[in-house]
């Protein structure tokens, strides 16, 4: 659970955001606070602990499986920032 | 004086046609046009589709319909977070570019429904992320008491036009704090439901798991009416909870006696502000005088709430925040690839604020670390929980500051992050324990006067009784009837008139 090895390269990638060196620096050096601060959980006796991963423990909410209307394609499609075709047009992915 | 009445006394007169729908939006269009160059509360806002609403309602109210609807004319502010059919929704951020929501939330649709004219975008830090209204894309929103001043976070926005009368309420979202610390920065009375109580759908999500809608009001009443709109189950919330909607309006009886109300000493912090403290000893002892009884109580994992919270809610905005990568909506960078572009975007479309917490986020989750920090910090929000639930066998509501400190100095803690998350010491848990929480005003500083909140917090679905004990001691002192120096007004910005909304 250590910050130290934290690079915030590597995982600014694997979100899918691009930083400028000068957001690599402050950013990084920031994180490393936080995850200084965060170490604090390891003081917690935690090994006879259920997680929680929602407050109000809900299983399998169902509802009739019944057709209801969707949004209509033209209005889908209104706030796309290429749209082409009735699609959504994205850089070529294969030559 | 329109802003010293509720709602129920407000809706009487529109349905006695002493006043018309449209005359309120007036009176609110007005106070806009005098007061938020300087504070800046609304992003945007769209004057003609609110006279438009105002128009059909007057008409209604002409041949006779719908005169029992409990927000009939009333104007309801929303922060730029929810989605209102054919309106702009930026969720304070760059990166959704010129958005147009293709529908209506549940709750925009309930207070439609309602009567209400729903207006304006009201500013917030950048998805809600923040606790000064400062990484809004759109500027930063100054607090009415004190120019200077952040409103808080971060639903600063509707905090700031409540306050100011620029809306006669608003709705807001909480996920660590969002509503009940910029209610206790800038006056006003700010509810964050129970999990599950009121639906999330067309709410843009931070951390689904903790995001929760609730109103900003200027007294307690118009807080129980407008949830009683807004709350219920929704079949397209899945996460919403079929629990009976009570007549919060009932509860506000008064009575207090034999009421059990527990103090936490591990709320007692070295940065609690003498000023907070003594406004809210004095408010106990007010309480204590009303029939309550108060007792200390122990909640032992408090002190791990804001680290479990800064694991949780980020990695649950990494994942959530994947869907903005400049494909469906949205802006879009240039890019040679998909990849590239989805990179591009999302570097150029998001303030600091909001990668610090997308990468924290995905830090946490990511392969070898999830176990050290995510699992571990789901495993301290269970301890967190039986605290809570614990402590409520005791006593049926817990009471505190809201915030250790009154409203700070813009660019105060824009600099250190960490420094501005301590500032949500007193509201974060209510989250993690997934229980209701409310901010009532208790007093002020003294030099500069700027608000100080009073937090209690309830058992789930034990809205009403938070809402009684709020009521009781609202009504019991003047707090919530002082206005901010800029909303008094003074000069040519018409108040006088009895207009000022």
């Amino acid at each position: 659970m250590a910050g130290t090895d934290f690079d915030v390269k590597y995982v600014a990638h694997l979100a899918r955001v691009a930083l400028t060196p000068e957001e690599e620096k402050t950013l990084g050096a920031q994180l490393g606070h936080i995850l200084n601060f965060i170490e604090h959980l390891k003081a917690v006796d935690v090994s006879q602990v259920q997680p929680t991963a929602h407050a109000v423990p809900a299983v399998n909410v169902m509802r009739p499986d019944v057709v209801q209307p969707s949004l209509p394609h033209e209005a889908a499609l209104h706030n796309a920032p290429w749209p082409v075709a009735g699609l959504f047009a994205v850089p070529k992915i294969i030559e | 004086m329109l802003n010293q009445l509720t709602f129920s006394e407000l809706t009487a007169r529109i349905v006695q046609r002493e006043i018309s729908a449209r005359a309120v939006l007036q009176a609110c269009l007005d106070r806009l046009t005098q007061v938020d160059g300087q504070i800046h509360a609304f992003i945007s806002h769209d004057a003609a589709d609110a006279r438009a609403q105002a128009d059909r309602l007057d008409a209604e109210v002409a041949r006779g319909v719908g005169l029992d609807r409990p927000l009939l004319g009333m104007v309801i502010g929303l922060k730029d977070v929810f989605a209102v059919q054919d309106q702009p929704l930026h969720c304070g951020s760059k990166i959704l570019g010129n958005f147009i929501s293709p529908y209506d939330a549940t709750v925009v649709t309930k207070l439609k429904a309602a009567g209400a004219v729903v207006f304006g975008r009201l500013n917030m830090d950048e998805f809600a992320m923040g606790s000064s209204t400062e990484t809004s894309a759109f500027g930063l929103t100054r607090n009415p008491w004190d120019l200077t001043r952040i409103p808080g976070g971060s639903s600063g926005g509707s905090a700031a036009a409540v306050a100011a009368g620029e809306v006669i309420a608003a709705l807001g979202s909480d996920t660590g704090g969002s509503i009940r610390q910029p209610a206790a920065f800038c006056g006003c009375v700010g509810l964050k439901p129970t999990y599950g109580r009121v639906s999330r759908y067309g709410l843009v999500a931070f951390a689904s798991s903790l995001d929760q809608v609730g109103p900003f009001t200027r007294n307690v009443q118009d807080a129980a009416t407008l949830l009683k709109v807004i709350s219920g189950p929704d079949p397209r919330d899945a996460t919403s909870v079929d629990q009976p909607v009570p007549d919060y309006l009932q509860a506000l009886d008064g009575d207090l006696q034999g009421l059990r109300i527990g103090l936490p000493r591990e709320f007692q912090i070295p940065g609690l502000d003498a000023e907070v403290k003594s406004a809210v000893d004095q408010a106990i002892q007010q309480l204590q005088s009303l029939g309550a009884r108060v007792e200390e109580i122990s909640l032992p994992h408090a002190d791990y709430a804001a680290a479990t919270y800064y694991i949780i809610a980020p990695a649950e905005a990494s994942a959530n925040l994947a869907r903005f990568d400049g494909i469906r909506y949205g802006m879009r960078a240039e890019g040679n690839d998909p990849l590239e572009l989805y990179c591009n975007t999302r570097g150029q479309g998001f303030g600091a604020e909001v990668k610090r917490r997308i990468i924290l986020g995905t830090y946490v989750l990511s392969s070898g670390y999830y176990d050290a920090y995510y699992l571990r910090a789901q495993k301290v929000r269970t301890l967190i929980r039986q605290d809570f639930l614990q402590a409520f066998e005791r006593v049926d509501a817990i009471v505190t500051p809201t915030t250790p400190t009154a409203a700070f100095k813009i660019g105060e803690k824009s600099s250190d992050p960490l420094q501005m998350y301590l500032s949500d010491a007193f509201t974060i848990s209510c989250n993690l324990a997934g229980i209701c929480g409310i901010s009532v005003p208790c007093g002020f500083t003294r030099s500069p006067r700027l608000p100080i909140g009073l937090q209690l917090l309830g058992k789930p679905f034990g809205e009403a009784t938070l809402l009684k004990i709020a009521h009781a001691y609202e009504q019991s002192t003047s707090w919530h009837k002082v206005r901010p120096p800029l909303a008094a007004g003074g000069g040519a910005d018409g108040t006088g008139d009895g207009r000022s909304c």
